[in-house]
């Protein structure tokens, strides 16, 4: 994975300088709070409803051992003994002292990592595939793109106010594991006949109360343009994206108003401006940060057949181990979803465990994705065995990857000052619900993803399941939608009717798998029953 | 000592009066322009070779709209001075002068020493901008 050198270390360096400079004029009153809101939102410090919350960056999702190791003994030193993994491939902290942030900031630089952008109407942390350079249906690995983007976007001048916040993420399989058309911009590496790699890129993607599906704007473009092409479709956006409504502010908009064809044209007559600047990183640039996400050293020869008698280990590769691009490895992914549990917490003990096993059988390399889980992409079968015994005596080894109890959850009522409604503990009463492994794997892959407020930053319109809570008059009530996708058939989810109060809609949701299970035929989901037989089954079943 | 005006530049600052950018068709030889955030700076490229300053009102700080003007008018070749002008804060001059602007005029005055400062916040840059300095890429591979 990609090594910080001098000159990226040279630049988180001055970035703890400014911020340490910054919090110590906030602390002595020369900054007024709304002068320093700006500036610790670029530095992903949040004031929340009970203290100050930092949004660390995990670049692309990617990190190595030390790094996660550094993860835990932040939250032991600073925190609550607890980090919080999130959508957003990031970890955050909720617990944080003001006066603290400088040192979790050198701390983080000290083995090359940061809080820059993770928060902010800037270009926010590059999000990827989170089995990148591991699947076995990748096209491309996408990373060496987001690594370009990191540099490209990080302190870039022109674009740190923009209208609204901004997000890209990147694939490279035609399988989408990061939702990739629900971003502001979304890119998919493919190649064509020759086996040249090219760029496809899809603009105005969006969840929050406007979700959009992202069109293609751009079918084919040369790896070798494109932070060139990025500079000129945010440079459209920045000049005419809407600033008036901060609701309206966010690119999927503009895409929305003036059309798709006439963001083209515009992004298309300002590329060809920026093409003559020179503006661009040479292909060694491109060359160099490949070589680094070459592949580690794998052993072609590693056996794939591996003893599967003890059920309970048998259950959890099933569930939890992915195919592998080279025989003899798999991918592992560690819930963070434990029965009852919080979704993406995980304690400081837990996080230096992961930290362990990645350094001793994952050549040093772990992922966070987006359903707020922890991957281990490069493991040998052989040594899986090892790994699930200490994942299950830490209470990591949880085998619900993509079924009901693998909830997604944002910090909600909990946390949350633009909150309507608890998240975190409507996710563990369902997961309580649910408890039955058996239940669960009956019950087949079954996205469940709940916001506690129409932000949706716990991906709602994208759940096969979606929970929204909303207030009325009041009291805390959750809205109910089904039939969003985040995947390759990316898919908006709609309101079944009225809302429910926390027992009812675990009830309801209870009713609409019992109709799932009476209604499906062969291998279909519930996602594809739901699509086949629409609304109406669910609706009588659940509002009698 | 705190100033409201600072120059970054060496030749004296124009006397000409300041056109606000919705009059410049009354005035077809204007010296000196300002933008406001909305107002298209590429409707400025005929007046390049005449202009001896653009104004670029920053009537809030958070609003971005002035640094792809300021880009853009340097991009096509604007050598006079670009001053921005209004919610000016010490902690964007950075950005500023990244983007090709050259004079402050702050609601709040700075002083000059904390704009050199601030200017000074990154050793190396990773983009290439007007401000010619060499993008990290650059440094890496000569
Ligand atoms: C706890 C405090 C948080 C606040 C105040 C907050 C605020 C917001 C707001 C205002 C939006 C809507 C943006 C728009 O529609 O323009 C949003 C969207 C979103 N946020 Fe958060 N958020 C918080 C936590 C989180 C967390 C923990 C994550 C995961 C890292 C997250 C990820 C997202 C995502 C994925 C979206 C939707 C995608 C989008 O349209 O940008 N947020 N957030
Ligand atoms: S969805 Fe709403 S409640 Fe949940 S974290 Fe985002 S802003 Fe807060």
């Amino acid at each position: 994975m990609y090594q910080y050198d001098t000159h990226d270390q040279a630049m988180v360096d001055a970035r703890v300088a400014e911020f340490s400079d910054q919090v110590a004029r906030r602390l002595s009153g020369a900054l007024a709070e709304d002068q320093f809101r700006p500036l610790r939102l670029k530095n992903g410090l949040y004031l929340q409803l009970h203290a100050y919350m930092l949004r660390v960056a995990v670049p692309y999702g990617t990190l190595n051992a030390r790094q996660m190791r550094m993860l835990g003994d932040i939250a032991d030193k600073y925190d609550r003994g607890y980090g919080h993994f999130t959508t957003r491939q990031n970890i955050q902290y909720n617990w944080i002292k003001l006066e603290d942030a400088p040192a979790i900031l050198a701390d983080l630089a000290s083995v090359g990592m940061h809080a820059i952008q993770t928060s902010g109407n800037c270009i926010r942390n590059t999000t990827a595939d989170h089995f990148a350079g591991a699947a076995a249906d990748e096209v491309a690995d996408p990373r060496p793109y987001a690594e370009l983007l990191r540099q490209w976007s990080t302190f870039h001048p022109e674009f740190d106010y923009l209208p609204r916040k901004f997000k890209v993420a990147i694939i490279g399989s035609d399988v989408d594991r990061a939702a990739m058309k629900l971003h502001d911009i979304g890119i998919q590496v493919v190649t064509n006949a020759a086996g040249e790699e090219g760029l496809r890129i899809h603009v105005g993607g969006g969840m929050g109360r406007t979700p959009m599906i992202a069109p293609v704007i751009r079918d084919w473009l040369s790896p070798l343009q494109m932070v060139s092409y990025l500079e000129a479709c945010l440079r459209v956006y920045n000049r005419y994206g809407r600033r008036d409504n901060k609701y309206k502010a966010r690119i999927k908009i503009l895409v929305h108003e003036i059309g798709a064809e006439e963001y083209r044209r515009q992004v298309e007559q300002e590329f060809a401006h920026i093409l003559t600047l020179g503006l661009e990183p040479p292909p060694a640039e491109l060359a160099r940060i490949k070589a680094q996400f070459a592949d580690p050293a794998f052993d072609r020869a590693a056996p794939v057949a591996i003893d599967l008698s003890d059920p309970d280990f048998a259950l959890w590769v099933d569930q939890n181990v992915h195919a592998h691009k080279v025989q003899g490895y798999g991918i592992v992914t560690i819930s963070l979803k434990p029965t009852g549990g919080i979704p993406g917490d995980a304690s400081a003990d837990q996080i230096r465990l992961m930290a362990d096993l990645a350094r001793d059988f994952s050549f040093d390399e772990l992922r966070v994705t987006h359903a707020q889980n922890i991957v281990l992409p490069h493991v040998k079968r052989t040594d899986l065995h090892a790994i699930w015994q200490r994942l299950d005596e830490a209470g990591l080894a949880t085998p619900n990857l993509d079924l009901i109890g693998d909830i997604i959850a944002c910090p909600g009522l909990d946390y949350c000052s633009l909150a309507n409604a608890r998240s975190i503990p409507l996710a563990q009463k369902i997961s309580a619900r649910f408890a039955d492994v058996e239940r669960q794997r009956d019950l087949g892959e079954l996205k469940l993803k709940i916001s506690g407020c129409i932000n949706a930053c716990g991906h709602h319109h994208a759940g096969h399941i979606g929970i929204l809570g909303v207030d009325r008059k009041g009291v805390e009530n959750y809205q109910l939608l089904f039939g969003g996708s985040e995947g390759a058939d990316t898919s908006l989810g709609s309101i079944i009717g009225p809302g429910f109060s926390e027992d009812g809609i675990v009830d309801a949701i209870e009713r609409a798998t019992q109709v799932y299970v009476a209604q499906r035929t062969d291998g279909e989901r519930f996602l594809d029953t739901y699509r086949r037989i629409g609304t109406a089954p669910f609706k009588d079943a659940i509002y009698g | 000592m705190a100033e409201t005006l600072i120059r970054l530049r060496d030749d004296s600052a124009s006397t000409a009066p300041v056109v606000a950018f919705a009059d410049l068709s009354d005035t077809a030889n204007a010296l000196a322009v300002r933008l406001m955030p909305g107002d298209d700076a590429r409707a400025l490229l005929p007046l390049l070779g005449q202009l001896e300053l653009v104004e670029v009102a920053f009537p809030g700080f958070n609003d971005g709209r002035g640094y792809s003007a300021a880009s853009i008018l340097r991009e096509s070749g604007y050598t006079g001075e670009l001053r921005a002008v209004g919610d000016v804060l010490v902690d964007q001059i950075s950005h500023y002068h990244r983007v090709g602007f050259d004079a402050f005029a702050p609601d709040q005055p700075i002083t000059r020493a904390a704009i050199d400062t601030a200017i000074a916040t990154w050793p190396e840059v990773y983009q290439r901008t007007v401000d010619g300095r060499p993008a990290i890429w650059a440094l890496r591979h000569g």
